[in-house]
């Protein structure tokens, strides 16, 4: 086995994952109209990050 | 559609992930069996969710899409008749003669098993269809990109073709595989929350069920013309697809289904760069579970579209109208994405879409690289050459064919009916092929001549039919009848479900005809790629959960189950 993906997959969903976290907390909350007041930024990047955090957690077990 | 700063920075870091994985795994391809089968290394897992990204093209996400809107619930027979029990049998039955004969590519196989000029009839086949299917896709994917993000169709369709060259040329089917693991991802986290906000909106599946049946009733069916997949199959006129049960379940359900997920090689390449025997058979099976899922997370926008759509004002979504005045039902998931996403979330549904390109695009041109270089070069241009230059070929023939691939796309800008007619033709070809391989690996009383002449008939068989039948409604030419009109068909699906029909049965009964009148091979050169002279796998010493039996089992099970919670 080469590199193990889990790794850049964690990673990768765990940058994303946090960026949409940050767009979710600092942006305009009124973008949030159109996701039917619901704050889809910070709750999916929430859910990016946990994912990314258990492709890491598994590749560096 | 408003892209914002944080959007573009989403899509950044995805694009540096891509090229970033074929740049660490260029140090790792020494040989040509590197860069063409992984070196036969994948885990299942990893092969698995490969080989059902490389299928997740973005012709399935929008088309899928599309087909919801348009036909309704009907369109998961694509997912549960027309994929899991062929990806079952693939696993079971058919996997251990491809990877089991070590033959590298499907068409080596067909050599292998029958002759020079039955796999050389495949081969390029199959290497032309595959650059081909990937212009129509580059094209497809430049029109989008152009509305979407308002780039030229010309930058789309190089970026694009120029990201897929650079990693696939760096680290080979490893890198391309990595990439499709990485885009199977993707592709289920941009497009979840899409299904997750407008299931909210519409007020979950009692709201759904009773949208569709707004938008069943003013199509003029019945009124579960869209929420069930099986009641309303008695009578082609009876449902929107127009076909009736018998033409879905054996054209779709056997010859068309069988005949893509058992002999494809774009994506049977991914099961066969596992690192075992036990892996390779696996890994179908991984890839059939969220398959077997995935009409929840593509059929579904389709479907909360229509109903959105139906609905009018209030939501205040509309699906786009085409000149001639009917839904341009293409463009649903891009309608879908810019209703309910924020930036941010825009960003991850857009990368998602550009993913399901790429990784459709990555398939096609693996599969081209491997069949061109062993099944092509090696066998009629070159056969006795060192491996490093067989690899450096494979790089070459990557470069060759994404430039070919991206002419076919300026192609389809320009003559629209060329592609269509190519398609068509190509569709001749592939429909026959599972009776050749079922006899194949089936049958050790079956020759190479049989099988050769078996194809050729099958596809002239699948030509007749398409010239002698007309679905209604339409004029005679490409659609068929170009030879006379001898029956019509409700619908195009119900005609090519037929054509595939004929030209499967033709080709099995020539292929059985002309392999009693020709002289079979010696037994002692079929071991191994035919069912009776192979040694069964054992397979008892696994852990159930590793055996493809038990595996196969359970996904017909629940198959079965989603079939009858669906009817």
């Amino acid at each position: 086995m080469h590199i193990d993906i889990r790794l850049p997959v964690g990673l990768m969903f765990g940058i994303v994952g946090l960026l949409l976290i940050g767009c979710g907390l600092l942006g305009d909350a009124t973008l949030n109209a159109s996701s039917l007041g619901i704050n889809i930024d910070l709750w999916w990047g929430a859910a990016m990050t946990v994912f990314g955090g258990v492709m890491l957690w598994l590749s560096r077990r | 559609m408003k892209l914002g700063l944080i959007d573009w920075a989403i899509m950044a870091v995805y694009f540096t992930f891509v090229l970033g994985i074929g740049f660490a795994l260029r140090r790792y391809v020494k040989t040509s069996n590197d860069f063409f089968l992984s070196g036969r290394s994948m885990p299942a897992w990893v092969a698995g969710l490969a080989f059902i990204s490389a299928n997740l093209g973005a012709q399935e996400v929008m088309g899928m899409a599309a087909s919801g809107a348009k036909y309704g619930i009907m369109t998961s027979h694509f997912y549960w008749i027309g994929a899991i029990p062929a990806m079952v049998f693939l696993a079971v039955f058919m996997m251990p003669f491809y990877y089991g004969s070590r033959a590298r590519s499907v068409p080596e196989y067909l050599k292998l098993r029958f002759d020079e000029k039955t796999r050389g009839l495949n081969a390029i086949t199959f290497a032309l269809m595959t650059v081909l299917s990937s212009g129509i896709s580059m094209y497809a994917m430049g029109l989008l990109l152009n509305l979407l993000l308002g780039w030229s169709f010309g930058v789309s369709v190089w970026s694009c073709a120029l990201i897929v060259l650079l990693y696939i040329t760096m680290g080979g089917l490893t890198s391309a595989i990595y990439n499709e693991v990485l885009q199977f991802f993707m592709i289920v986290f941009g497009f979840l929350p899409l299904v997750l906000l407008g299931l909210y909106d519409v007020g979950g599946w009692a709201g759904l069920t009773r949208g569709l049946e707004h938008v069943a009733t003013a199509h003029g069916f019945a009124a579960g013309a869209w929420s069930q997949s099986w009641a309303h199959m008695g009578r082609p006129s009876d449902n929107p697809m127009g076909v009736e049960w018998f033409g879905m379940a054996m054209g779709l359900g056997f010859v068309l289904s069988f005949g893509y997920w058992c002999t494809d090689f774009l994506t049977i390449q991914r099961a066969m760069s596992s690192e075992s025997m036990s892996a390779a058979r696996r890994a179908p099976l991984i890839a059939a579970f969220p398959k077997m899922l995935f009409p929840f997370l593509v059929i579904l926008p389709g479907m909360l579209a229509i109903v959105l759509h139906q609905r009018g004002t209030g939501g205040g979504f509309a699906l786009p109208t085409k000149a001639d005045g009917t839904l341009n039902y293409d463009l649903t998931v891009p309608m879908m994405l810019s209703h309910y996403f924020p930036q941010g979330m825009l960003g991850v549904g857009i990368t998602a879409l550009i993913a399901s390109f790429m990784a459709g695009m990555a398939g096609n041109v693996t599969a081209f690289n491997t069949v061109f270089t062993c099944d092509i070069y090696q066998a009629y241009i070159r056969r006795n050459a060192p491996d490093s230059h067989y690899l450096w070929v494979g790089r070459v023939a990557t470069v060759a064919g994404v430039s070919a691939a991206v002419a076919a796309a300026y192609l389809a800008t320009r003559f629209n009916n060329i592609m269509d007619m190519l398609q068509l033709v190509f569709a001749f070809v592939n429909a026959p092929l599972f009776a050749t391989f079922l006899l194949g690996m089936g049958w050790k009383r079956a020759t190479g001549h049989a099988a050769f002449i078996g194809l050729i008939s099958g596809t002239v068989a699948a030509a007749v039919h398409h010239g002698l039948t007309l679905p209604a409604g339409s004029l005679p030419g490409i659609k068929g009848g170009w030879i006379d009109i001898v029956h019509q068909y409700p619908s195009e699906m119900a005609q090519n479900f037929w054509t595939a029909i004929w030209a499967w049965s033709v080709c099995f009964a020539v292929t059985i005809a002309v392999s009693l009148v020709t002289k079979p091979r010696p037994e002692a050169e079929l071991h191994g790629l035919v069912y009776s002279l192979t040694k069964r796998i054992d397979t008892g010493r696994e852990p159930w959960w590793k055996r493809p039996a038990v595996l196969g089992t359970v996904l017909l099970v629940l198959t079965l189950a989603l079939n009858l919670a669906f009817r």
